[in-house]
C-alpha cells in the first residue's frame, strides 16, 4: 500500500472519529453552564496549541507495551504502538480541537429563540440537535471537518513517534517525504509533496464550493432570527 | 480607561522581552574569559553520527583541556540526515560519517578537504532484545520467529545501520521476511530507544550501543563478511571558517587519548 493510500485511509477514519466526537463536545460544552467551563475547554483545546510531539509522548507513554492501555490491550493479544491505528488515535488527538472549537463557535451563533421555539413545539432535545442546531449551524461544522481533514492528513510528528515509519503499513504522505528527503532522494519527496498539495487543495476548494451550494439553494434561514 | 491599562500592560511585556533577551545575550560572552590562553576563542561543528554520542561527549570534555580556546558543538543524527544539510549548506566544520558512502557522496559534491579524509574506527553490528525479553533469540536468522512482531532497523537509505543490517538479512536471503516486521527509525539511537522500552522486540544496533545500554541484551553478533567492513570516516568541510582547528580537532580524535575512550566504549581502532 502507497503512502498516499495509507494516508488517505487513516484520515478518513480519524475525520470520521473527529466529527462525531468533536461534534458531542461542541454541543455539550455549548450548553454548559456549570463553573468548570473555562478550564473543561482549556484541556479539550490544548492539542491545538501544544507541540505534536507532546502528543506523541502522551500517547506513546499510554498505548506503549508498558503504558496502562498497552497493557490492558496485551490481555487481548492486541498491539496497537506501531500500527495505523495508533496513526489514527495520533490524528485524532491533534485535529480533535479544530473541530470541537468551530463547531462550537458555529453552535453559540445560533439564535437561541429558534431553539426555544423547536422545544416548545415539542421536539426531543435530540431533534433540536440534530434536525435544528446542526442543520443551522452547517456551514461552521462543514469548515471544521475541513479543517480537520487537512490537519489530520498533514499530521507528522505524533505519527511518527507511535505509528513509526512502517512502508506498506504506517508510512503517510508526511513521513515519506521525511525519509525521502533524509535518504538524499529529493524527487521522490517532491512527487509526494505534489500529490499531498494537490488532495489537499481538492478537498478544501470542494468543500467551500458545496458549502456555497448549499447556502446559496436557500439553506438554513433564522440564522439573524427572523421566522 | 481599560484600554490605557492594556495597552500600557502590553508595552510592558514587550519592553521585559527585549531586556531580557538583551540580557540574555550579554551573559554569553562573559563565560568566554575563563581562556587565559592567548590563542583566538574557535568554534567548531562537529556533525556525528548518532552512535558516537557518548565517546565523543566525554572526548568534548576532555579536548577543554587540551586545547581551551576551542568550544565543540556537537550535531548528532543519522549519517544520512547529515550529509544532507552539509549538501545543502549547513555551517559544519567537521563531519564524522558511520559509512563511507555520505563521506563519498560529500567528496564528489566537492564539499570536502580531500586530504583531511581518514577512516577513524570500526564497529560491530549486534542484534539485540529487550533485557528482559524471554524470547528465544540466539542468531540473526531468529529474527524471522514469530516472537519477534516488530524489528526495529535503521532506515536504510538514510542510516547506515540500517544499510548495513540490510546487507545480513540479504547474506541470510531472509530480507522479504523481516522486511514485513520492520520498523524504521530515524537513526541508531532511535533503534535502540524502541528495543529498550520494548515497544520493538527485537533491533539491529551497533555493539557499541548495546553493550554501553542496561536495558537491552545482545541476542547476536553479525559476522564481519555478512555486510560491507563498519568504518566511521572523518573529514574537514572546505567552507570551515578553521581548517587548522578542524583538522587539529581530527588529529585529536587519532591521539592515544581519544583512542582510550574509544576503545572504552567498545569501538575498534583503524
Amino acid at each position: 500500500m502507497t503512502p498516499a493510500w495509507i494516508s488517505i485511509k487513516i484520515t478518513a477514519v480519524s475525520t470520521v472519529i473527529i466529527f462525531f466526537l468533536g461534534l458531542a463536545a461542541a454541543w455539550f460544552m455549548a450548553n454548559y453552564k456549570g463553573k468548570w467551563k473555562g478550564l473543561a475547554d482549556g484541556i479539550l483545546t490544548l492539542p491545538l496549541v501544544l507541540p505534536p510531539t507532546v502528543a506523541g509522548f502522551c500517547i506513546l507513554v499510554l498505548i506503549g507495551v508498558h503504558g496502562p492501555v498497552g497493557i490492558f490491550l496485551d490481555l487481548f493479544d492486541i498491539r496497537i504502538i506501531f500500527s495505523w491505528y495508533a496513526a489514527v488515535i495520533a490524528a485524532v488527538v491533534v485535529a480533535f480541537p479544530l473541530m470541537y472549537k468551530t463547531s462550537r463557535g458555529a453552535f453559540e451563533q445560533i439564535d437561541p429563540n429558534i431553539i426555544n421555539a423547536a422545544r416548545t413545539l415539542g421536539a426531543s432535545e435530540w431533534k433540536v440537535f440534530w434536525r435544528v442546531c446542526v442543520p443551522l449551524a452547517w456551514p461552521g461544522i462543514a469548515a471544521a471537518t475541513a479543517l480537520s481533514f487537512a490537519r489530520s492528513l498533514g499530521e507528522f510528528g505524533a505519527t511518527l513517534m507511535v505509528a513509526g515509519n512502517i512502508p506498506g503499513k504506517t508510512q503517510t504522505i508526511p513521513i515519506a517525504i521525511y525519509f525521502a528527503t533524509q535518504g538524499g532522494n529529493m524527487k521522490a519527496a517532491a512527487v509526494w509533496v505534489a500529490i499531498i498539495f494537490a488532495i489537499s487543495l481538492t478537498v478544501m476548494v470542494l468543500m467551500n464550493g458545496w458549502n456555497e451550494r448549499q447556502s446559496a439553494a436557500g439553506g438554513p434561514a433564522g440564522r439573524k432570527g427572523a421566522a | 480607561m481599560k484600554r490605557k491599562l492594556l495597552t500600557v500592560f502590553l508595552l510592558l511585556m514587550m519592553a521585559l522581552s527585549m531586556f531580557s533577551m538583551a540580557a540574555c545575550s550579554q551573559s554569553e560572552p562573559a563565560a568566554e574569559p575563563a581562556a587565559e590562553e592567548t590563542a583566538e576563542p574557535v568554534a567548531l561543528t562537529v556533525s556525528a553520527a548518532a552512535s558516537l554520542t557518548d565517546a565523543l561527549t566525554e572526548i568534548q570534555t576532555m579536548y577543554k583541556e587540551a586545547a581551551p580556546e576551542v568550544t565543540i558543538t556537537y550535531n548528532f543524527g543519522s549519517s544520512g540526515a547529515l550529509q544532507q544539510q552539509i549538501s545543502e549548506g549547513a555551517e559544519v566544520d567537521v563531519f564524522i560519517a558511520a559509512a563511507a558512502k555520505q563521506i563519498n557522496t560529500l567528496k564528489d559534491e566537492g564539499r570536502l578537504v580531500d586530504e583531511s579524509i581518514v577512516d577513524l574506527l570500526g564497529n560491530r553490528l549486534v542484534l539485540v532484545v529487550p533485557a528482559d525479553s524471554t524470547a528465544a533469540v540466539s542468531k540473526f536468522e531468529d529474527a524471522a520467529s514469530a516472537d519477534i512482531a516488530h524489528l526495529a532497523l535503521g532506515e536504510p537509505t538514510s542510516v547506515p545501520a540500517g544499510k548495513y543490517a540490510e546487507e545480513v538479512f540479504t547474506s541470510l536471503n531472509m530480507l522479504d521476511t523481516i522486511k514485513a516486521k520492520a520498523v524504521y527509525a530515524k537513526d541508531v539511537k532511535e533503534v535502540l530507544t524502541w528495543v529498550e522500552s520494548g515497544n520493538a522486540d527485537a533491533g539491529v544496533v551497533y555493539l557499541t550501543d548495546a553493550i554501553n545500554s542496561d536495558k537491552v541484551k545482545v541476542a547476536a553478533e553479525a559476522t564481519e563478511e555478512s555486510h560491507s567492513p563498519i568504518v566511521y570516516p572523518a573529514a574537514v568541510i572546505n567552507t570551515t571558517a578553521s581548517p587548522d582547528a578542524a583538522q587539529a580537532f581530527i588529529d585529536y580524535l587519532g591521539s592515544d587519548d581519544a583512542k582510550a575512550v574509544f576503545e572504552k566504549y567498545g569501538f575498534t581502532i583503524l
